[in-house]
């Protein structure tokens, strides 16, 4: 039991990637698999996050009568992961934006019968 | 050191020069932009090279933060290899772009592909310069972003579903190699990759640090199109513009082949990865599953860009098989024919490239009979074919032999056997298309028009690849020391007994 | 004889490669004339002899002739020198290629076939491959060159450009390109990473302390990897090439392509292998075996063959195994007879694929059954044909004679009962399969309606007995070389004996019993 509780941060984590990695697979609507696909990585920036606490810790923000700060490392990361985050879906849509046009629909079963992807 | 502030310009040149294509508005002007910047960039990298073969290793801290505080960039042997071929080709498909995306690139769109491609330069000498394991994964990201761009510009409306699935396939292998970095991170605090490798020594099979292996092997596996993980490669490379497939083909998996090398050599060490892990064993199997499904996927397909596709999947086995025999020779052999596949598959996508600007289409039957109609397009896909078969006196010869050799050495006198028969694949897919274009009848796609040999702005660069092809086949020293030198210096980590013996045959042993 | 003393020797042997690609260069450049073209080929053809001839009294003379190209990978260079063996096949090579040139431009024309000038350069190209693989100083130059000579001739194969050609072509070039590429370089590799070095060297390169399991999977290796020997079962392509034009087939698939082939196994077992230590390794016997069942089955397989060039290429199949086995007896007078066999075989079976094609140009005939009462038209050219099936047999005084008569000698001294009774009766089999063809042409009346059968299968030559007359001059020209070598290499074998038995562990001399 403790085992579970004492890695609740993990067991959220894996839970939201699974969640995230199913929809990527099995969504037919590409804008589906994009939300799948930010779920996925929300996961692993709240594993970053997680791990950067300290237990204890403050605010990594010099203070005084404090001496036990969270590591704010990870923190700093995941601010450019989270921006690579963005851009991905950025691009995503985009592509999303122009399959429409092109196909006149979003659903992946759809125009997959329209040309046969190798 | 001048040298050593060079070093952070491969990356900073293309980052600049990539908005200000976009600002200068008109097509031919971003193109020799573009073009100079990218010369630049490769003249600074063969200076970084010859730089590192005589000093070993070069470094930089960037915004003078030391190392492993700030992020640190260094490069070896191993990553000025890549990272002369990378901008090399960079330039070379520049020059030849041109011509290429006039017929293929709506106009509207010439600027930005020019921007794009230079972001995808910019990012692939990052991965190819940083020392700093979380550095890496952004520069993934940038390259793999305008990489998507890049081949969502063609006009064919299949490029986009095409991208979209490298979209995926690229976000979930750039996420796992996240996760894994996390997880080092998580159990020794640093990102450095010395520091990094340091540590990791420490801490002789922890769960985390194993776990962070297996993701970054996956989500690295799944950049560099490692079979089974390579679904989304051939769609992408078919539908990419020509110009986007020719410098994909020949840069973009060799920089994730790199990433692999690092990670495996420099971060986790061969003896972690290979005696505690077992991976070599993994790694050898699916190679050898690569070479021998994607060259037979190559022999029957009807689209030539595909057929070029499925035979990157299969040589991209050729070079993991080389690191999976887990020997300097085998490892030299691996970044040999990075090289040297670079050369090949540049010069006959180019050459692809070419008939369609011609004929409009890259399926077989536009082929027929183009020996006598385009005959140096054509001379230059059968030299670089021949390359890809692995012939001598061509560069694909050379990273064979070393590869067999290394395969007999370690006593896998079976997959040794087995690469040779993997090379006779090669001449099936090759020789089809020769066949049709040397000993066939025009088919109707080409019948009774008269069809002009390609530009010029196209032919030089193809035939500077085909010449290097040839060059490299027969004057061997620079390339094999190279890799040698990096080879070398990455395996120092294999305890003794692995260690190959040295590949150089001594005076006395001959008499 | 040196005529080129003046010359660096070493310097001879790049000539000699280089020599004929300016032939080929020239060819291309005198493509529109020519008679010029032609002549251009023959002085290069007579250049090339006299240069192999120069070489030859450096050897006799001793001098040491060697050159490096370029260093290829650490420790293997693109190198070559001279030794015995090469130039031996070297000697033979260089002058039938004079002959066959005389004999092509009578050929060709007499054919009017197209892109002669392709084919001229394409035939100036693979004697300078085979050149290079005379005198290659160790295996990667000598696999190198041997690709080259099987790409150079592929346009060769499929000059006519027919259905028939491509897919003959096909079978060609995968043979020879898979067994080279699956077997030879993967034994190539495996020598060079156990032996450390893949130089040529008088005794073998392998020390006492490899595995013989090694040295017995590389013996079969070497044996299958070099196709061109045409060991059964890889022997499938020089039936194949024969949809190739006459000259091509007699050049290159009765001296040059065959012979590079099974002058590649001999030098593998000389100089890689070592003879003396052959018999050691336990897989010599499995491939002697297999060589000499190659020799019968091929045999009884040509006897089967109406047409006359399959007919001949089945015998030159079976012809080579001679020489394979010559090579795998580990004894030195059998090496030596091999040696030989490659000479007296080439000049025996060139006059009669000249014959044949000769035949084909001046009465269209491909089939032996149709060739009764060809005599009285073509006395010379089927005198010329009967000479060398009587070389190919062994029956004095013919050159064969020789190589027959020191291979069976190799086989007594070995003990291999076997082989000599398996040598005797492919003797008699060449009897019943090369005789009947010039008693049937002599002997046999005029079929009166094989005239009409001919016009139905080449509709579109009409041919008639009453206009059939001997071949061109420059073909005859040619079989009466060759025919006259036959008979002059009986009476006078000794210049070649002594180059063979300049060859390191070769020797015609049996040794006495001990």
């Amino acid at each position: 039991m403790s085992f579970i509780i004492d890695y609740y941060n993990y067991w959220i984590v894996v839970f939201l990637m699974m969640a995230g990695f199913y929809i990527v697979i099995s969504a037919n609507n590409l804008v589906k698999k994009v939300v799948g696909l930010n779920i996925f990585q929300t996961s692993v920036f709240m594993m970053y996050i997680s791990i950067g606490k300290v237990t204890n810790g403050s605010a990594p923000i010099v203070a005084e009568g404090i001496t036990t700060y969270s590591n704010p490392l990870p923190h700093v990361l995941i601010l450019t992961a989270i921006v690579v985050g963005v851009a991905t879906t950025a691009v995503g849509l985009a592509l999303i934006v122009r399959i429409k046009r092109a196909y006149g629909t979003v659903e992946e079963n759809e125009f997959k019968d329209k040309d046969d992807l190798i | 050191m001048f040298e050593q502030h060079l070093l952070v310009l491969p990356i900073v040149l293309p980052l600049i020069a990539a908005p200000i294509c976009i600002l200068l508005m008109k097509s031919h002007l971003a193109w020799v932009f573009a073009t100079i910047i990218s010369g630049l960039s490769f003249f600074i990298s063969v200076d970084l090279l010859f730089a590192t073969l005589e000093q070993g290793v070069l470094n930089y801290a960037v915004g003078g933060w030391e190392s492993p505080w700030g992020i640190e960039l260094r490069i070896d042997a191993a990553s000025a290899i890549v990272l002369s071929v990378v901008t090399g080709i960079s330039t070379l498909v520049l020059v030849y772009a041109k011509e290429s995306i006039a017929k293929e690139i709506d106009s509207s769109r010439h600027t930005l592909f020019y921007s794009a491609h230079l972001l995808c330069l910019t990012g692939l000498s990052g991965i190819l310069i940083t020392g700093d394991a979380f550095n890496l994964f952004v520069f993934l990201e940038i390259s793999s972003l305008s990489t998507y761009t890049l081949v969502s510009l063609a006009s064919d409306k299949r490029c986009l579903t095409a991208a979209f699935r490298y979209l995926v396939m690229g976000t979930i292998g750039a996420t796992f190699i996240l996760i894994g970095v996390g997880m080092m991170y998580m159990k020794t605090g640093t990102l450095n990759m010395l520091d990094l490798a340091n540590r990791i020594a420490e801490y002789d099979g922890n769960r985390t640090i194993n776990t962070g292996l297996a993701f970054i092997l996956v989500g690295v596996s799944i950049k560099l199109a490692l079979f089974p993980l390579h679904m989304w490669l051939p769609p992408a490379y078919t539908h990419a513009p020509s110009a986007v497939s020719a410098f994909l083909a020949s840069t973009a998996t060799k920089v994730a082949v790199y990433v692999m090398i690092r990670f495996i050599f420099t971060i986790y060490g061969a003896e972690y990865v290979f005696f505690t892990m077992d991976m070599d064993i993994i790694l050898m199997v699916l190679a050898i599953v690569a070479i021998f499904k994607c060259s037979f996927m190559a022999t029957v397909q009807s689209n030539i860009k595909t057929v070029l596709a499925y035979s990157s999947v299969a040589q991209i086995g050729y070079m993991i098989l080389g690191i999976s025999l887990v020997s300097s020779t085998g490892l030299m052999a691996g970044l040999l024919h990075v090289f040297n596949h670079a050369l090949m598959k540049g010069a006959l996508f180019m050459a692809v490239g070419a008939v369609f600007y011609r004929i409009g289409s890259v399926d077989i039957k536009a082929f027929q009979g183009l020996g006598k109609q385009m005959p140096l397009t054509m001379a230059a896909f059968a030299i670089a074919g021949l390359s890809i078969i692995g012939v001598p006196l061509t560069a694909g010869f050379v990273s064979k032999w070393y590869l067999v050799t290394a395969a007999i050495e370690q006593q896998h006198w079976i997959v040794a056997f087995l690469v040779l028969i993997g090379s006779l694949l090669a001449v099936v897919y090759i020789g089809r298309i020769l066949e049709a274009a040397y000993f066939k009848k025009p088919s109707e796609l080409t019948e009774g028009k008269t069809i002009k040999e390609a530009p010029i702005l196209m032919l030089i660069p193809m035939w500077i690849l085909v010449i290097a092809n040839i060059y490299f086949g027969i004057d061997t020293s620079l390339s094999v020391t190279a890799a040698d030198t990096a080879a070398q210096w990455l395996t120092q980590s294999i305890p003794e007994p692995f260690v190959s013996i040295p590949s150089v045959v001594t005076e006395e042993t001959i008499k | 004889m040196n005529i080129w003393s003046a010359l660096e020797p070493s310097l001879l042997i790049n000539l000699t490669i280089i020599v004929p690609l300016i032939g080929a260069a020239l060819v291309v450049l005198l493509g529109k004339y020519p008679n010029l073209r032609e002549t251009a080929s023959i002085l290069i053809a007579i250049i090339l002899f006299t240069l192999v001839l120069s070489i030859t009294d450096n050897v006799f003379n001793q001098v040491e002739m060697a050159t490096t190209w370029v260093t290829l990978l650490p420790g293997l260079d693109i190198a070559f020198s001279v030794e015995p063996l090469g130039v031996v096949f070297a000697l033979v090579a260089s002058f039938l290629w004079i002959i066959t040139t005389i004999y092509a431009i009578g050929y060709m024309r007499g054919h009017n076939e197209d892109n002669q000038t392709r084919f001229f350069c394409c035939f100036a190209l693979s004697i300078s491959t085979v050149m290079a693989i005379c005198f290659s100083d160790n295996l990667l130059t000598l696999f190198i060159f041997y690709e080259l000579l099987t790409l150079s001739t592929y346009p060769l194969v499929t000059h006519a450009g027919t259905e028939d050609a491509k897919r003959g072509g096909r079978v060609y070039l995968g043979i020879l390109l898979s067994t080279s590429i699956a077997f030879l370089l993967f034994a190539i590799l495996g020598t060079w990473v156990s032996a450390g070095t893949l130089q040529f060297t008088p005794g073998g390169v392998f020390s006492d302390a490899q595995s013989d399991g090694l040295l017995a999977l590389l013996l079969v290796l070497f044996c299958y990897g070099i196709g061109k020997a045409a060991l059964m079962p890889f022997h499938r392509w020089l039936p194949a090439a024969m949809v190739a034009p006459t000259p091509v087939s007699s050049l290159l698939h009765a001296v040059a392509v065959v012979k590079a082939g099974v002058f590649s196994i001999l030098k593998v077992i000389i100089y890689i292998f070592g003879i003396d230590n052959l018999s050691e390794i336990a897989t010599t016997d499995v491939m002697l075996y297999i060589a000499t069942a190659t020799v019968l089955f091929s045999s009884c397989v040509a006897m089967t063959k109406d047409n006359l060039k399959a007919r001949l290429a089945y015998s030159t199949v079976s012809q080579l195994s001679y020489i394979v086995v010559g090579a795998l007896l580990a004894s030195s007078v059998a090496a030596a007879g091999a040696t030989f066999h490659i000479v007296t075989h080439a000049v025996g079976k060139i006059t009669l694929f000249f014959c044949a094609g000769a035949i084909m140009v001046a009465a269209h005939k491909k089939n032996v059954s149709e060739m009764a009462g060809l005599g009285r038209k073509m006395p010379i050219t089927m005198a010329a044909f009967a000479i060398g099936a009587l070389s190919i047999i062994g029956l004095p005084p013919m050159a064969g004679t020789w190589s027959k008569w020191y291979l069976i000698v190799g086989a007594l001294e070995t003990d291999k009962l076997i082989i000599v009774a398996v040598l005797t009766i492919s003797s008699l089999l060449n009897v019943a399969y090369l005789l009947p063809i010039p008693i049937k042409a002599f002997f046999h009346a005029i079929k009166p309606n094989s005239a009409n059968q001919q016009s139905t299968n080449q509709p579109l030559q009409p041919w008639s007995w009453s206009e059939t007359k001997e071949a061109p001059l420059p073909s005859l020209i040619a079989i009466g070389i060759t025919s006259t070598a036959c008979v002059v290499l009986f009476f006078y074998p000794q210049p070649i004996l002594d180059l063979i038995n300049l060859i390191p562990g070769v020797s015609t001399s049996v040794k006495g019993q001990s």
